[in-house]
């Protein structure tokens, strides 16, 4: 039963390399994915299901289940911890929309991966804050991408017990002397928008930068928020893209201040952690003004299922689920007509809704473009600042 | 073998560590699921059993662990044939190429999960324009499952001797019959310890997996990572894999009897000693 | 009669094996098309379809592949120190959660193999193979809790004046080596069992010593059996990237690859390229010691 080099089996090795050969050289000519571009014209029936990206608390429950009831599409929702997550998951063109931030949404629109939104299909668009619509994160060359799903302020967030006096200023995390007090014990954000709020400290600290935008740097501003950054990497204790690492740390006691969204903020308050952030009488802002987001339903250029996706964007900001959507991730409402609808009757005050004043000290996610409008190019692009942020932490 | 009762001493102390290093954190899990707090904070403030109905009543947690049931059954099917006829090929034939084989075999497990994922998707997704879904997951997971089949195979094929079905041969049984009533026969049980490595590696496996499949599905894995992020729900996730931890004694058991009674096979000459008593597992059989 | 019903009785499964009879070549040739092409064809293509991409480059706002000849990812990877602190990192971690694994593994393996009793070999080896099946991110959970600052190390080491490393690459090092422990102990406990006891008796009545007997006697025959699993615990801590994420603030070559694969699928492609390398060198060293073989 032996054999020697057989010559099917010789054979069988050279066409196999050969079609190794072959495919590498296909591969140049990919086929490219075809997507339409185009806006629905007509919401149709419901197909049934629905596949949704988004945000950790954007899609809970008490409104995804009113809503399959309503409309018979099943929801199925995927969460992510960044934005890159986002763009990586509806590259895939398994999804039907997606909760986008600025620092997502440009990038989206360009690779193709979403449609403009035919507002007129969405009846509560009309009363949607006039500050919300054509955005330069949500409208494109005139055509809207999107349905503004609520905005909101990245926090500080610390522990009442470890850290005394309150703290009023980003200082904590940024300047190293004080933020020398609670090494290895700063919790921050793991994404190179993170950069952003570098900026945004420098921008009120060391004015002589003449940082306009954190968005926008040329070469010496990004440089010297990279040196904050490393900087403040010797006194950080964790980095964190899950809602659910940042609050274990924060109930473990591992961290003690650091940058976070509502939803965690919440989350360790009911659960008895005696947790703090900036009081609504600061507008929830320490004084140099944070990073925020305003975040945009999208519908993907491939989706299956476009009239649920329609009917979800349409149901989002119906004023009673907006309401809900807010009041529970603790964000403000896009929809205006939501504050009448809050179960705490001054919830929209409290959280600015109706002050575009307020937002103009937030300074949303967006992604980084060579071209900063100032009529030069040389502006730090979103791979400078992804990989930035790699040799930030080292 | 002998050995100063000090060495048996500082031996048994060895393995008490080990054992205690595998399970403490397995402790800690089962501790986790009892407990009151949805918070993972230590020491756990109260004990409820609440958790456990939720993991029950979860429909979620149940489709995903249905799931990834039929996710593994496949997978393993896949890897157990293609594991087989590999290691037939290789154990009884000598040809060009065939040391690269083991090679080639062990390339899916030996590199990053992360890059196979995304060769596989990206070769699905935008060269063959087949979408993502249960399929294309147990493509994958078959891909990195084969090398336990194969290992465990090769390695029993190479213990029985060949001799027996030169024998079988002579005696007038074709091919078929020759592999169906004699080498079969000898090679189940190492069968059975690779299917059954191949299915826990299937069954636990989320790198892959993450990036091959398709929206509306979830496995038992991509459910836990999911609910990592609900912190609301983070005891449920415990209670789930203490269950399953309890549910997988069976067919480790199982395993563990069928293949128990192996003994010694002739044709193996010079070796003598009865060797039986565990689950074999040959080679480089582990995952 | 007999002979007339096995005539009759010729169905194609009999003629397939008729004509596969005295035909290794044959044989040879069927039993690997499914898994050669598999393998080659759809895994092999599928790699080779992937790290290609690492000599192109992208567009920065869209992510959109262009498809022109550079070298640029990989003056990136040279020119930027980080990369070259991350590659280090990760490969001394891998080395390191081997080394550990194997020296927790070993006594365990030894006394299943050699000195447990029938029923013990069997309980140990469930025991071992239990834990397998517990989910790979509650394992890792469970050690963040282990960990944490005020979590259970803490509460059980600060009495005599220690505490949790908390987390960091002391962390990734512990669950590393625990989660990979099994896939260790599995091999080296089957290289044991295959040495026969015979050739130890016959050591000891030369008068060796138990430690002699084991350094020139077990060791070097159970060496390919730990090579054999140290492939499994280089290679999964290689290019893991969850939990460097869930226990440390350490990127590992698999974070900078799954950060970029998004948007800069070249760029990871080529990083890629350097865990590939690592790993093909490190089976070329194991087949040479014998690790894929097994006498």
């Amino acid at each position: 039963m032996r054999s020697k080099g057989g010559n099917p089996a010789r054979t069988a090795w050279l066409i196999a390399g050969g079609l190794l050969a072959a495919m590498l050289l296909f591969a140049g000519c990919g086929s490219s994915s075809s997507n339409s571009g185009e806006e629905l014209q007509k919401v149709g029936k419901g197909e049934g299901s629905l596949n949704l990206i988004s945000w950790a608390g954007y899609v809970e429950p008490a409104w995804s289940k009113p809503f399959e009831q309503k409309t018979g599409c099943k929801v199925s929702d995927k969460e992510a911890g960044t934005s890159d997550e986002m763009v990586e998951l509806m590259k895939t063109g398994q999804y039907d929309g997606v909760s986008a931030s600025g620092n997502a949404t440009a990038r989206l629109v360009a690779a193709n991966l979403v449609d403009p939104v035919n507002v007129s299909l969405v009846p509560n668009y009309k009363t949607v804050f006039s500050d919300l619509k054509n955005q330069p994160y949500n409208t494109f060359e005139g055509v809207h991408y999107g349905i503004p799903h609520g905005r909101g302020a990245n926090l500080l967030m610390w522990n009442g017990n470890d850290v005394k006096p309150a703290p009023d200023s980003w200082d904590i995390m940024f300047d190293p002397k004080i933020a020398a007090k609670y090494k290895g014990k700063i919790s921050v954000y793991d994404e190179s928008s993170y950069i952003a709020d570098a900026a945004l400290y420098l921008k009120v600290h060391k004015p002589e930068l003449g940082i306009e935008n954190p968005y926008e740097l040329n070469e010496e501003q990004f440089n010297a928020a990279i040196e904050l950054l490393k900087e403040q990497r010797k006194n950080v204790g964790e980095y964190w893209s899950e809602a659910a690492k940042q609050i274990s740390a924060f109930a473990g006691g591992d961290v003690t201040v650091g940058t976070t969204w509502q939803y965690q903020y919440f989350a360790l308050k009911e659960e008895g952690v005696p947790v703090k952030a900036s009081p609504a009488s600061q507008g929830f802002l320490p004084k140099e003004g944070a990073t925020g987001w305003s975040d945009t339903w999208m519908i993907s250029s491939e989706a299956k299922h476009p009239n649920c996706m329609y009917e979800w964007m349409n149901w989002i900001i119906e004023p009673k689920v907006n309401a809900e959507v807010a009041e529970f991730f603790g964000e403000a409402p896009a929809q205006e007509k939501a504050c009448e609808h809050t179960a705490n009757p001054n919830f929209c005050s409290e959280y600015h809704a109706e002050e575009p004043a307020f937002w103009k000290r937030v300074y949303y996610w967006e992604t980084p473009l060579a071209d900063c409008g100032n009529g030069e190019e040389d502006c730090k692009d979103y791979n400078d600042w992804v990989k930035a942020w790699t040799s930030i932490k080292g | 073998m002998r050995l100063s009762k000090r060495s048996r001493i500082l031996l048994r102390l060895a393995v008490w560590a080990g054992l205690a290093f595998i399970y403490i954190p397995l402790i800690v899990i089962v501790l986790y699921a009892f407990n009151s707090s949805k918070i993972l904070a230590w020491p756990p403030p109260g004990w409820t059993t609440h958790w456990f109905s939720q993991a029950f009543k979860n429909e979620a947690a149940r489709e995903a662990f249905l799931t990834s049931i039929k996710a593994g059954v496949a997978a393993t099917a896949i890897a157990l044939t293609l594991g087989t006829l590999a290691s037939l090929a290789v154990a009884r034939h000598r040809f060009f190429g065939r040391e690269t084989i083991s090679f080639l075999v062990i390339l899916p497990i030996a590199l990053p999960g992360i890059i196979t994922g995304v060769a596989i998707s990206n070769t699905f997704t935008q060269v063959l324009n087949v979408p993502l879904s249960l399929f294309t997951v147990i493509v994958g997971h078959a891909t990195f499952c084969i090398v336990v089949v194969y290992n465990n195979s090769v390695a029993r094929l190479r213990r029985l001797s060949g001799s027996l079905e030169e024998a079988s041969a002579d005696l007038g049984a074709n091919t078929w019959q020759t592999f169906r009533f004699v080498t079969f026969p000898g090679m189940k049980s190492a069968l059975i310890a690779g299917g059954l490595l191949a299915f826990a590696l299937s069954f636990d496996e989320i790198i892959v997996t993450n990036f091959t499949i398709g929206a509306g599905e979830q496995t038992l894995p991509i459910w836990i990572y999911s609910n990592l992020f609900r912190p609301h729900e983070l005891p449920i996730v415990n209670a789930v894999a203490v269950l399953v931890i309890l549910i997988s004694i069976i067919p480790v058991y199982l395993a563990h009897r069928l293949t128990g009674d192996e003994g010694a096979t002739p044709g193996r000459g010079g070796r003598g000693k009865f060797e039986g008593g565990g689950v074999e597992t040959e080679a480089v059989a582990a995952p | 009669m007999a002979t007339e019903a096995v005539i009759e009785r010729r169905s194609t499964g009999h003629r397939l094996a008729g004509l596969l009879h005295g035909r290794p070549r044959l044989q040879v040739g069927a039993l690997l098309a499914g898994p050669v092409g598999w393998l080659v064809i759809g895994y092999l293509g599928s790699l080779a379809l992937l790290l290609v991409a690492a000599f192109w480059s992208v567009d920065p706002l869209s992510g959109a592949t262009i498809k022109k000849f550079t070298l640029e990812n990989f003056e990136s990877l040279v020119n930027e120190p980080v990369y070259r602190t991350i590659v280090w990192r990760t490969i001394r971690t891998a080395l390191l959660v081997t080394l550990t694994d194997a020296i927790i593994a070993f006594p365990i393996a030894f006394y299943m193999a050699k000195l447990a009793s029938r029923r013990g070999k069997a309980l140990l080896v469930v025991g071992i193979l239990l834990p397998l099946w517990s989910s790979y991110l509650v394992k890792v959970y469970a050690w963040r809790t282990l960990l944490s600052t005020d979590g259970a190390i803490h509460w059980a080491l600060s009495p005599i004046g220690l505490d949790t490393p908390g987390y960091g690459t002391t962390a990734v090092w512990l669950v590393f080596s625990y989660l990979w422990l099994p896939y260790m102990i599995l091999p080296i406990y089957a290289g044991l069992e295959r040495i026969p006891n015979s050739l130890i008796s016959a050591s000891e009545d030369l008068g060796a010593s138990p430690f002699t007997t084991f350094r020139r006697v077990i060791l070097p025959l159970s060496f390919p059996a730990v090579v054999a699993g140290s492939i499994f615990t280089f290679s999964l801590t290689l290019g893991d990237y969850i939990t460097p994420r869930l226990v440390s603030n350490d990127q590992f070559i698999g974070n900078v690859i799954f950060n970029n694969i998004a948007n800069n699928q070249p760029f990871a492609a080529a990083l890629a390229l350097v865990p590939i390398v690592v790993m093909i060198a490190y089976l070329l060293v194991a087949r040479k010691l014998g690790a894929f073989e097994h006498v």
